[in-house]
């Protein structure tokens, strides 16, 4: 584990050991339920998960990057800690998945500016242990850039959407891709939510504390607005329109395509038997190989695998796919056509 | 595909199995790999592991099998089902098929086989005898195919070994035995990277998913500062040479591009796309638990051996992949076009009963043009 100093944890308050540095500051739980000075710390972090679930990023009282007052720091950790015992008394994921990604945006802003920092190396090569320590990232500082390697850049890349984060959109040289500052942090922004996201999944849930039950329960009340609801149009996306007309008009549909047009009709319910009569018409139609393969894909033969519908980029480095403005950015076809209420 | 024509195709790859077995190259950590083959008139028998070269031998002799495949993906234990394998890395492999380079020489050496009345023709949409739409497609590559598939590969290796760094001893290029080329990339920063990252590497190799940004072409308040230059490393290096020709140009053509606007310059992105980018099967290089044709095999479909190039520049597969024997044959032959093995041209030949030495036959038997008399 990383040395921390006292302003490196309050910035980076997920990278400490929860008890022991209640422990080290001599504090226990109960205490914050009972004492009405430690009290008001609850609040606060009530208030740290409502920013969240807002999806904002708490204000903090750090001004920069340096603590403001004394006081502060600790207040600063402990609302994050406190915050993490109120989600795991509520039980509530969604809270914790919001929870965990505002943190995470919070913790990048600080890393993005530590990582860009010329006056102080020490804070630098800090961010950048805490980028290879964390999420196996190897960075290099090469002037004005920060380096990494190709594969690892690919690692996390690939849960971006945005067209400017596939590699033949950046600056790529000699194995390596070079990124700003705001880029190599936001490159991790989704591992980093997931890591602080486990570390709370992965904690213990203590026994309800006297003191703790009104935030609790406050916290129950404010999930409630996250229940969607979602229709669906229960049209065909154009990928899949595409490949019914193509096997439909006798031409050859390349195995990709057919293997995405199964997994979707699949996973939309159909069965083996009403599927396999949309490839008689494919010029090299076998009855029998059909009926093997579309078993298999529903897991009912082999090794009980279900294979899923490939998504949307696969689909468009296969030449597969055909959006039109309907599908809004979707990421997988399944979600053609479903709106939420 | 009848039997005797199955028997002569079998008897022929015995005979060079048994003989150029010095010719198959049993890929690096042999043991952590998947093996398949098939045999004719059969299907797939895969999840096989092998030790060594005698292992191999072995299964060359007591199969005869039409086609042999080697993972290029390492696992723990190879012969079991995919699901309890343990994946460990994968080789980077790439295909390049003549079919796949939008050639206009391909419809010249096209040849359509119906499947309902096996009629054979020049290549058509439908069949010349009784009109059906299902027909199968054989080619019979030209030399240009060839050239095509080869200049591909090196625009392939150039990209490998700067922009991603590969060293160019861990390139391996093969002749597929067919219609193009088979490319390895051993001991890479790539060998644990998964299917959707391999599928960015993809893009990249392609020239898919450019945004006008990353070649200076902006939305708003567009400059000319942003746009790349002739000595730039990557693809803005390369997108430079191609759209401003020359330096003395580059001015002129920038002005162009900033006046035509920015969904215009989307359309120059596709257009630069089919020039530059390398176009390779995706589907091959996403696949990490592929089994890929065993280096010094032969391929079914045309008889020739997939075979190491040593020289691309001066490598001929119709001279160079041949290996089987020249004792004469006698076939019924029914193909419409000529082609040149061995330094030799043969054919048209329009259902004529006719003398040829063993690697034509098995040639033309493999394209389904010819069958045993």
């Amino acid at each position: 584990m990383l040395a921390l100093g006292q302003d490196e944890i309050a910035k980076y308050p997920f990278l400490a050991d929860a008890g022991q540095y209640l422990k080290d500051k001599g504090f226990t739980l109960e205490q914050f339920g009972t004492d009405p000075d430690l009290k008001q710390l609850i609040d606060k972090a009530f208030n740290r998960i409502q920013v969240a679930a807002d999806g904002k990023i708490y204000k903090s009282d750090l001004i920069g990057d340096q603590v403001s007052k004394e006081a502060a720091l600790p207040r600063e950790v402990f609302s994050f800690l406190l915050a993490i015992v109120l989600l795991k008394l509520s039980g509530i994921h969604t809270l914790i998945k919001r929870f965990a990604l505002a943190e995470a945006r919070r913790a990048e802003k600080f890393l993005e500016k530590d990582l860009a920092t010329i006056s102080d190396e020490s804070k630098k090569q800090l961010a950048i242990r805490v980028i290879n320590d964390l999420f196996s990232v190897q960075v290099e500082k090469l002037d004005d850039y920060f380096v990494i390697p190709i594969s690892d850049y690919l690692k996390h890349s690939i849960n971006f959407h945005e067209r400017e984060w596939k590699l033949i959109n950046r600056h790529v040289e000699n194995g390596r891709v070079f990124l700003t500052p705001h880029e190599t942090v936001r490159l991790i922004r989704k591992e980093l939510g997931t890591y602080i996201n486990s570390k709370i999944i992965n904690a213990k849930t203590p026994t309800m504390i006297s003191g703790f039950e009104d935030s609790v329960n406050k916290l129950v009340l404010l999930s409630k607005k996250f229940i969607t609801f979602t229709v669906t149009t229960g049209e065909y996306p154009p990928c899949i329109k595409h490949a019914i007309e193509v096997l439909e008009k006798g031409e050859n549909l390349p195995h990709s395509g057919r293997f995405m047009l199964a997994t979707f009709l699949l996973s939309k319910g159909q069965s083996v038997e009403q599927i396999a009569p949309l490839f008689k018409n494919a010029p090299d139609y076998n009855e029998r190989v059909t009926l093997y393969q579309l078993n298999h894909l529903a897991g009912s033969s082999g090794s009980g695998t279900q294979y899923s519908c490939p998504s949307c980029q696969k689909l468009k480095t296969q030449n597969l796919c055909f959006a039109t403005s309907e599908c809004d950015n979707i990421i997988n076809p399944l979600q053609f056509g479903k709106k939420r209420k | 595909m009848q039997e005797a024509d199955t028997k002569f195709l079998e008897d022929s790859f015995k005979k060079y199995y048994f003989e150029h077995f010095d010719l198959i190259r049993v890929p690096e950590r042999t043991s952590e790999r998947e093996f398949g083959y098939q045999k004719f008139n059969s299907g797939m028998t895969r999840h096989i592991s092998i030790k060594d070269d005698k292992e191999l031998h072995l299964l060359f002799m007591q199969n005869i099998p039409s086609d042999v495949y080697c993972s290029n993906a390492y696992y723990s234990f190879p012969n079991l089902q995919m699901n309890e394998k343990d994946w460990k890395g994968a080789d980077l492999i790439f295909d390049i098929d003549a079919k796949d380079l939008n050639l206009s020489c391909r419809k010249n050496h096209t040849i359509s086989i119906c499947n309902e009345c096996n009629d054979i023709s020049k290549n058509s949409e439908r069949c010349l005898k009784c009109n059906s739409t299902k027909l199968e497609k054989k080619s019979l590559p030209c030399k240009n195919c060839i050239d095509s598939s080869k200049r591909e590969v090196s625009k392939l290796s150039e990209i490998l070994i700067n922009d991603l760094a590969i060293i160019p001893k861990n390139i391996h290029v093969y002749f597929s035995g067919n219609e193009g080329f088979h490319v390895y990339v051993y001991d890479s920063q790539f060998q644990q990277i998964g299917s959707r990252e391999r599928s960015e590497l993809v893009d990249y190799i392609m020239f898919h998913g450019t945004i006008p940004e990353t070649f200076g072409m902006k939305k708003f308040k567009p400059n000319r500062s942003s746009f790349p230059d002739f000595n730039e490393k990557g693809w803005r290096g390369k997108f430079s040479k191609q759209v401003f020709g020359s330096k003395s140009n580059r001015s002129k053509i920038i002005s162009e591009l900033l006046t035509n606007g920015y969904s215009s310059f989307q359309k120059t992105l596709v257009d630069v796309s089919e020039k530059i980018g390398v176009k390779i099967d995706p589907n091959v290089t996403m696949d990490i638990h592929r089994i890929f044709r065993l280096p010094g095999s032969i391929n079914s479909k045309s008889g020739l051996t997939k075979i190491f190039c040593r020289d691309l520049s001066k490598f001929d597969p119709y001279n160079e992949a041949s290996f089987l024997s020249d004792n004469s044959v006698e076939v019924f032959a029914n193909c419409p076009i000529e082609f040149k093995l061995k330094n030799k041209k043969f054919g048209p030949y329009t259902n004529e009963k006719i003398t040829i030495p063993t690697f034509t036959a098995v040639y033309m038997i493999c394209k389904k043009l010819a069958t045993i008399a």
